[in-house]
């Protein structure tokens, strides 16, 4: 324990002058460059803790330590706060304020816009659900959950009816035989290409079968034996390939931010690469 | 004698001279003439009209071409459209529309503070200029008006929205009915939810705590609503066993609606003394600040269990892998499409899209939820009975059934 504590000391100390090191290293940097001293100071001190944080996350790799709670703790409180503010500045005096007071939109520097009594409806059921902190009166704030979520529901029922429903109806009115005029003109023009008789007829036969597969898969009212049982297989073979598929192109998109934050750390902070 | 005549000689050949020249300044003058250009016929037959199925602010125009557009001396170039509040004017210019086209759509802006403003219910006056590659050579169309804009109640595009909604609706209604009167709804197995009994078991067993994640979509998102219930059954089960429960909140109002239902679930289970409201807490609305704080709760508490049941993005996958790296088992359930793989493979089991809205109902077993997955289901037979139809239909080429079911946006 002793030892294990002599160990956390010195690379607690190790890390703060390495940090003081790099703050003084970058600041000398960017004043070789021609900023002014108080805005080197500035920046090589931000650019220096963008560094250390990110790698304070990192550890998190090895095990869960010290560096990565105070990271950690400072992510969440700081953006927690960030985004009561953004809250406060984009919603309340965006949005409420230039459409029920000239004076405060005056006060606040917003342009007004007219007054609006229908903005008195939200700024109550607001008020109401805040009354969620008080415990004899908490019970008012199930009045503005119940129409959050109502309301949102019913409106969210008309959209995805029409998007996510009548929509892919509609796109499985596939033609299973493309452009057909025989099997002897079928295997004559026989070819591969993206545009061809086949590969398009095979499209629409994956979409025609990986559509009706796909909705006996969630069948729940029937068990899955027999020939439903081999359908719903077939429906999640193809789910499964198809969430294959998205699992390596999102896999993509991911090493793509780590290449954006290693790039940030050899190039930015150690300007070991152009 | 000879000189004079000479001298009137030239005196006769001279004019003729110049009478040569001025033909030829008569003919250079007359290809300059050939190059003006020519004012362009207006268009003609224009009318003006409200746009139909929308919030109001558009106006529709269509013409017949000019008739020197693609024929005749073929100089015209396009289309400027204006308007005004009195067939007298001043107009201004709305818009251009190409040499070629009939018709044009006046779209105005619905705020009042924009510069693009157009009220619905006012007077408007419109007229067509032929434009030509000259600015000072146009003609104009006749006036029409006047014509107002205003917005529909009912977008009639949308008549096959309707009939689907109503006729949900009616065998949602009627299966809930069913339902409540107590008859038998079966549902199959759904490996995921049973093993979701099994996790609560083994982390009582363990004496360590359940860690459930409602993700970080809003309180009116499907997938969170359908977690709420799932959240009340896991905590009911968590009263009864007396075991440990941290739910991480991302939005605060699904916080509130979470301490909701935690505390309801405890009470069912006769434990109100049980309930903590320290459970249930906010954490931030920053994604990955999210996931960094709930990733150092499996690290510090080691939860026996943890279950994502709601909506998720980027962070599934951090937050499985932590998971799994802690030594739980993992239960999860979204509808997000992309996230869904990641879940596959770093958890134990997974509820994929609907699965989620059914688990609700396998657990809750309330009428109105097993009802409404059974008038689903009806759905989805209808909606394999309908591609069976389109399917046939578009081999034999009738489009009006393939037309009904596109919907404008």
């Amino acid at each position: 324990m002793e030892n294990s504590k002599k160990i956390s000391i010195i690379v607690f100390a190790g890390v703060i002058v390495l940090f003081f090191v790099s703050w003084i290293s970058k600041t000398s940097g960017f004043q070789s460059t021609g900023l002014p001293f108080g805005a080197s100071v500035r920046d090589g001190f931000l650019i220096t803790l963008a560094a250390f944080l990110t790698l304070a996350i990192i550890s998190f790799l090895y095990k869960d330590n010290p560096y990565y709670k105070f990271a950690e703790h400072l992510f969440v409180g700081v953006s927690a706060a960030y985004w009561m503010c953004v809250g406060f500045w984009s919603t309340f005096v965006g949005n409420f304020i230039p459409k029920v007071s000239s004076t405060l939109s005056g006060f606040f520097e917003v342009p007004y816009k007219g007054f609006d009594i229908f903005y008195f409806v939200p700024l109550i059921l607001g008020i109401m659900l805040l009354m969620r902190l008080s415990s004899k009166v908490g019970w008012v704030s199930r009045w503005s959950l119940a129409f959050i979520v109502g309301t949102t529901a019913g409106l969210n029922l008309i959209r995805y009816m029409r998007s996510d429903f009548i929509s892919q109806v509609s796109n499985t009115f596939v033609p299973l035989l493309v452009e057909w005029q025989g099997t002897g003109h079928f295997f004559s023009n026989f070819n591969l290409s993206i545009s061809g008789q086949f590969v398009m007829m095979l499209g629409n036969w994956v979409i025609f079968i990986g559509v009706f597969c796909g909705i006996i898969y969630f069948f729940f009212s029937k068990e899955h034996t027999g020939f439903f049982g081999a359908a719903s297989k077939l429906g999640i073979w193809i789910l499964m390939v198809t969430f294959g598929a998205s699992f390596g192109y999102t896999v993509m998109g991911r090493v793509s931010l780590l290449v954006g934050r290693l790039t940030f750390l050899f190039r930015d902070w150690l300007g070991l690469i152009n | 004698m000879r000189q004079k005549l000479i001298i009137i000689m030239c005196l006769l050949f001279i004019p003729a001279l110049a009478a040569g020249q001025e033909s030829v300044i008569t003919a250079d003058s007359s290809l300059v003439d050939t190059i003006t250009v020519v004012p362009p016929a207006p268009v003609t037959d224009l009318i003006a009209y409200d746009k139909n199925n929308d919030h109001g602010h558009a106006i529709i125009l269509k013409w017949t071409p000019s008739a020197d557009d693609g024929a005749g001396k073929k100089n015209v170039l396009g289309y400027s459209i204006h308007r005004s509040l009195s067939p007298n004017g001043p107009f201004e210019e709305r818009g251009i529309a190409a040499a070629g086209d009939a018709s044009y759509n006046d779209v105005g802006s619905k705020e009042r503070e924009s510069a693009d403003y157009m009220a619905d219910h006012v007077d408007y006056y419109y007229k067509v200029r032929t434009l030509t590659a000259d600015e000072s050579v146009y003609a104009d169309s006749e006036v029409v008006g006047p014509v107002q804009s205003y917005g529909q109640w009912f977008n009639t595009d949308r008549w096959m929205v309707l009939i689907f909604v109503i006729g949900f609706m009616a065998i949602m209604i009627f299966m809930i009915n069913k339902a409540r009167r107590g008859a038998k709804l079966f549902v199959r197995r759904l490996a995921g939810i049973e093993a979701v009994d099994e996790a609560i078991g083994r982390a009582t067993e363990m004496g360590k705590p359940i860690l459930y994640v409602l993700g970080l979509g809003t309180a009116a998102e499907i997938a969170t609503i359908a977690s709420f219930t799932i959240l009340g059954r896991v905590a009911k089960k968590v009263a009864e066993y007396q075991t440990g429960l941290i739910v991480p909140c991302y939005d605060p109002i699904v916080m509130t609606v979470a301490q909701e239902t935690v505390k309801a679930s405890y009470m069912d289970a006769g434990r109100p003394d049980s309930y903590d409201e320290d459970m249930v807490y906010f954490v931030t609305q920053s994604q990955f600040a999210y996931v960094a704080a709930v990733n150092g709760v499996m690290l510090r508490e080691l939860p026996a269990t943890n279950i994502y049941m709601g909506k998720f993005f980027a962070e599934s996958l951090i937050l499985a892998e932590t998971g799994a790296l802690a030594g739980s088992i993992q239960i999860a359930g979204t509808d997000e499409i992309a996230q869904i793989p990641f879940f596959v493979v770093a958890c134990d089991y997974t509820l994929i899209g609907e699965e989620l809205y059914a688990a609700s109902a396998y657990l809750g077993r309330e009428p109105v939820l097993l009802g409404s997955l059974k008038a689903q289901d009806y759905a989805k037979a209808a909606v394999m009975v309908i591609a069976v139809i389109g399917f046939i239909t578009i081999h034999f080429g009738w489009d009006t059934f393939v037309e009904w079911f596109h919907v404008a946006n």
